[in-house]
């Protein structure tokens, strides 16, 4: 560093070789950060783009059923009304389920591999969950119709026995159904939240901890009190992710959810996704408002998608101006 | 760090060059791809006559995909196969979409049937009325007066019936449902026909894996799956009493008389369920290849010659896999039409891009 | 004050008893597939399987050959197009990005990776298939790289924001331009991650289906070429699974073994590659 201050305008005849603090940029510079942004723009146009083309390919359904579309239940290829609500509850149903399985599960897991588990084992095991994260939908349909359905169809009669009184457990034991479906995506979104909130937990700066720790707190208090809440904005981008990925699986849910248009409280009964119904029909929709009305339902998926997201950021927002994150 | 990185970049494109690289194995000769997509029942036939005629003409390639009955008219519609396959029919509607005539050829015969998971009971006959009535949910159980009267010695449970459907669009269905709207008013009117239709009940399997694995593992179930895949299935199927009143089992001989009794339009779209003739299994049905009329010169020649192949010596190989080939009459007729396909060189919709 | 801290302890060991119950049942899910999967799947694996081509049904001996050459060559163009694209957007998020623009980016990211890998296809159906008039591996690619280019981007800025801007500050006042900065010091420090998200998100591609129904449509024979139909495992997978002959579906086991263990090898392969050689973790 110099020893005496520099004025101003030797500062300026020395630009070209120092990097200044100031507002100029370099003309490398700016092209690099120009390159990379188009890169970023690429992202936001594939979004715009998708979103536009399944608008118009959609557009007959909107202009025949409007908005009521989206809370009419009939699908009749034949008569040519169709109407989403049913796909939309199994869609919204089965992700919620599979949430309620995996959050617990997940955090439950992040928490012991990054508190408690020595580093070698936590490392090892992370490894081996995020291969649950690998593993293809396909083959998880695979699983699903030969271990999963008939698993699930051999409790279902003591879940009727036991808790049919509540509505959420009424019916025949099929096998198939909507709690099969959020089983299976709870398995899917499971490795998600475990390794994202291990790497969350682990970022928990150690001076926090160890403060904690100092003052006599439990290992399982300063978790409670310092890591989960410094963590909370990234556990909840992770549940986040999730929720996405789980509102767009198809082929696993579609082997397992029973494929029924139909909305029923019982978590026994078979049902329908909006994604499954577009890869079951979609290659075999020959009318057009057919393919239109299953278009529509892919546009209300990307919809579901852009609300919910739109929702964490907003709460990720929030939650980085209190400071917890 | 830097070399551990550089030395992985390598290794990924060197896999990525070799394999590109490696898999040339048409290179050395031109090799002619032609592509098809449509109906799933026939898939084993064509898989089996497409791989022959590789073995005798090398240099080309059919690439046939099952993606089900509509797939194949919506592609041939949109002109991005060479040609299509169909379990139904297309309609006038479907063919006025389409740039240019499309033939229908017929190449083999299958049968729906319907396959049933009751304890106890390995047989049992089903009438059009009462299987209407089931799929339609309003005969609920078992042991319904309807399914008694028409099976004295079977033990019928008291169980309730639990129907098994497509999921998925299909030509299965279509023949199905076909049949259905022939024999119940109450179904033409309410479902009606078509390859995806809003089904009264049941649940849906997708493909006939899904209809058979849901028939397989719930008890008291019933559903349709085609003939070829429940013998391979060793699945419990009944008997289907016919237009002349007599209950029979599908078999490639019922099928075959199915159409024989048959009048055969010069364009073949034709219905052959609830056919006329004793021995005629009434959930029958022709399977059809969708065929440009005016096709590219080098691809129109080969299409012509498979066709003339397939009636020939590919009809001879129907019965290994359980497929009834097409009546004399037909085949005759089919030799005729094969000759109006043109490879001349404006094409109807697949000629773009090669 | 006894009693109470007493509670505490057993309150902290019942706790991490119960945590550790979750991995262990995380951990089993991830056995009983690949247990089940290589139960089902290993004897039919061979030499033959691995080599030759398809034979039409009824006929044994058949192997998935094309379909596994497929494989690397639909994902290894899509990673070409998908992971610089990707890796190039987390770089901008990271280092310019915390502002309007970037959370457009983020937000639209986070949309595409929800988008069901159908649609994906569907899409790249639109925009290659129906103007080519013609399936083929080249719109196969396109679909995927699409799913990729998200989950790399985000994964990118992870990391890339984890470098600690000490790093990024001592180069840059050592006078190295931003963009070498960026490049030559932020990137490789940040590269493990960025490798390992990179190669998680191709076998997420890997094993995806659904996008290839309608683009790369599936070939029994040798591909001709990335103009035209191409065989790929997933897609073999799928449709030997719901044929209905039982040879098929001892084949799809098979195949669907090949599969992850081309997963897990590649997950192990990144591991022993990107191992620590000091101290520091990302």
């Amino acid at each position: 560093m110099p020893a005496a201050p520099i004025t101003v305008a030797e500062k300026r005849t020395e630009s070209k070789n120092q990097r200044l603090t100031g507002p100029r940029e370099r003309a490398s510079d700016r092209s690099f950060r120009w390159f990379v942004e188009g890169f970023g723009w690429l992202i936001i146009a594939l979004a715009v783009t998708i979103g536009i083309a399944l608008a118009i390919g959609s557009r007959l359904t909107w202009s025949k059923f409007g908005a009521s579309f989206l809370w009419a239940s009939d699908w009749d290829p034949v008569a040519d009304k169709f109407g989403a609500l049913p796909f939309i509850y199994g869609t919204l149903a089965s992700s919620a389920l599979a949430l309620l399985i995996a959050i617990p599960l997940g955090v439950g897991s992040a928490i012991f591999l990054a508190e408690l588990a020595p580093r070698r084992i936590s490392d090892a095991c992370t490894f081996l969950i995020e291969l649950l994260a690998a593993v293809p939908s396909v083959i998880l349909g695979l699983m699903g119709i030969f271990l999963l359905v008939p698993a699930v169809r051999s409790v279902e009669p003591t879940l009727i026995k036991f808790l049919g009184f509540l509505p959420f457990f009424k019916g025949v034991p099929y096998g198939v159904g909507l709690l099969t479906a959020g089983l299976i995506l709870a398995i899917m979104i499971l490795p998600f939240i475990t390794v994202i909130a291990r790497e969350v937990l682990l970022a928990v700066p150690r001076p926090l901890k160890e403060a904690m720790l100092a003052l006599g707190a439990t290992r399982w208090e300063t978790v409670r009190g310092v890591s989960l809440p410094y963590a909370r904005s990234g556990i909840a981008g992770a549940v986040f992710l999730s929720l996405g990925r789980a509102l767009g699986e198809t082929m696993a849910v579609t082997m397992v959810i029973g494929n029924t248009p139909k909305i029923s409280w019982s978590l026994l009964d078979p049902a329908y996704s909006m994604a499954s119904v577009i890869a079951n029909e979609l290659t075999e929709a020959v009318g057009d408002l057919h393919l239109n009305s299953l278009i529509a339902i892919g546009l209300t998926l990307f919809g579901i998608t852009v609300i919910i997201n739109g929702v964490a950021r907003l709460m990720i927002y929030r939650v980085s101006q209190r400071g917890a994150a | 760090m830097k070399s551990t990185y550089r030395r992985f970049i390598s290794l990924v494109a060197a896999a990525i060059f070799s394999a590109t690289g490696a898999t040339t194995p048409l290179a050395a000769q031109t090799v002619t791809t032609i592509n098809g997509a449509g109906a799933t029942f026939p898939y084993p036939m064509y898989s089996k006559w497409f791989d022959e005629y590789h073995k005798l003409h090398s240099d080309v390639q059919i690439n046939y995909q099952s993606i089900g009955s509509g797939g194949g008219i919506r592609q041939v519609t949109e002109g991005t196969v060479d040609f299509g396959a169909t379990d139904g029919p297309m309609t006038d509607e479907q063919l006025a979409k389409v740039k240019g005539k499309i033939l229908h050829i017929p190449t083999v015969l299958g049968a729906d049937v319907p396959v049933f998971n009751v304890e106890g009971v390995a047989d049992l006959n089903f009438t059009g009325p009462v299987l209407a009535d089931i799929f339609l949910g309003k005969i609920t159980k078992w042991n319904d007066p309807a399914i008694a009267k028409i099976n004295p010695k079977a033990k019928l449970p008291d169980a309730p019936i639990t129907v098994v459907h497509r999921a998925d669009g299909s030509g299965t269905t279509y023949v199905w449902v076909d049949y259905l709207s022939k024999v119940s008013p109450e179904w033409s009117a309410k479902v009606g026909k078509a390859t995806s239709v809003n089904w009264p009940v049941g649940l849906g399997g997708k493909g006939n894996e899904g209809v058979a694995g849901l028939v397989k593992q719930t008890p008291n179930s019933i559903g349709y799956v085609e003939l070829i895949y429940a013998k391979q299935n060793s699945m419990t199927f009944g008997a289907v009493q016919n237009k002349a009143g007599k209950f029979v089992k599908a078999d490639l001989a019922s099928v075959s008389a199915a159409a024989a009794g048959a009048k055969i339009p010069a364009d073949y779209r034709v219905s052959i369920t609830d056919a006329p003739g004793a021995k005629a299994y009434p959930v029958s049905s022709f399977t059809w290849l969708l065929i440009y009329e005016k096709n590219p010169p080098e691809k129109g020649k080969i299409i012509k010659d498979f066709l003339n192949w397939m009636v020939d010596k590919g009809q001879g190989m129907t019965q290994d896999l359980s497929y009834a080939p097409l009546p004399e009459n037909v085949k005759s007729m089919v030799k005729k039409t094969i000759k109006t396909i043109s490879s001349a060189n404006n094409a109807g919709g697949a000629n773009n891009g090669r | 004050m006894n009693g109470y801290s007493l509670r505490r302890k057993v309150v902290n060991r019942i706790m991490f008893g119960l945590t550790a119950f979750c991995a262990l049942i995380s951990l089993s899910v991830l056995f009983v597939i690949l247990g089940y999967i290589t139960y089902r799947g290993l004897s039919s694996v061979s030499w033959d399987f691995l080599t030759k081509l398809p034979k039409p049904i009824g006929e044994s001996g058949g192997g998935i050959a094309n379909a596994i050459v497929g494989s690397a060559k639909i994902v290894g163009l899509a990673s070409l197009m998908g992971i610089p694209a990707g890796v190039l957007g987390g770089i901008y998020l990271s280092e310019y990005g915390q502002n309007k623009t970037g959370f457009l980016i983020r937000y639209a990211a986070d949309v595409l990776t929800g988008i069901p890998s159908i649609v994906m296809g569907l899409f790249a159906y639109i925009l290659v298939v129906i103007p080519l008039k013609h399936f083929s591996a080249l719109s196969g690619s396109v679909a995927l790289a699409i799913i990729m280019v998200p989950v790399v981007l985000r994964n990118t800025e992870e990391f890339v924001r984890l470098v600690p801007n000490t790093i990024r500050e001592a180069a840059l006042a050592l006078g190295v331009p931003q963009w070498k900065v960026v490049l030559l010091v932020v990137l490789p420090t940040a590269s493990r991650g960025i490798i390992t998200g990179s190669l998680l998100a191709v076998t997420r591609i890997a094993g995806e289906t659904a996008p290839l129904l309608f683009t790369s449509f599936g070939n029994p024979f040798w591909d001709n070429g990335w103009m035209n139909p191409i065989a790929a495992l997933p897609h073999t997978i799928f449709t030997y699974a719901i044929s209905p002959y039982d040879e098929l579906h001892r084949q799809a086991w098979a195949a669907a073994l090949i599969l992850i263990g081309f997963v897990v090898a590649v997950n192990a392969g990144t591991r022993i590659l990107l191992r620590p050689s000091t101290g520091a973790s990302t």
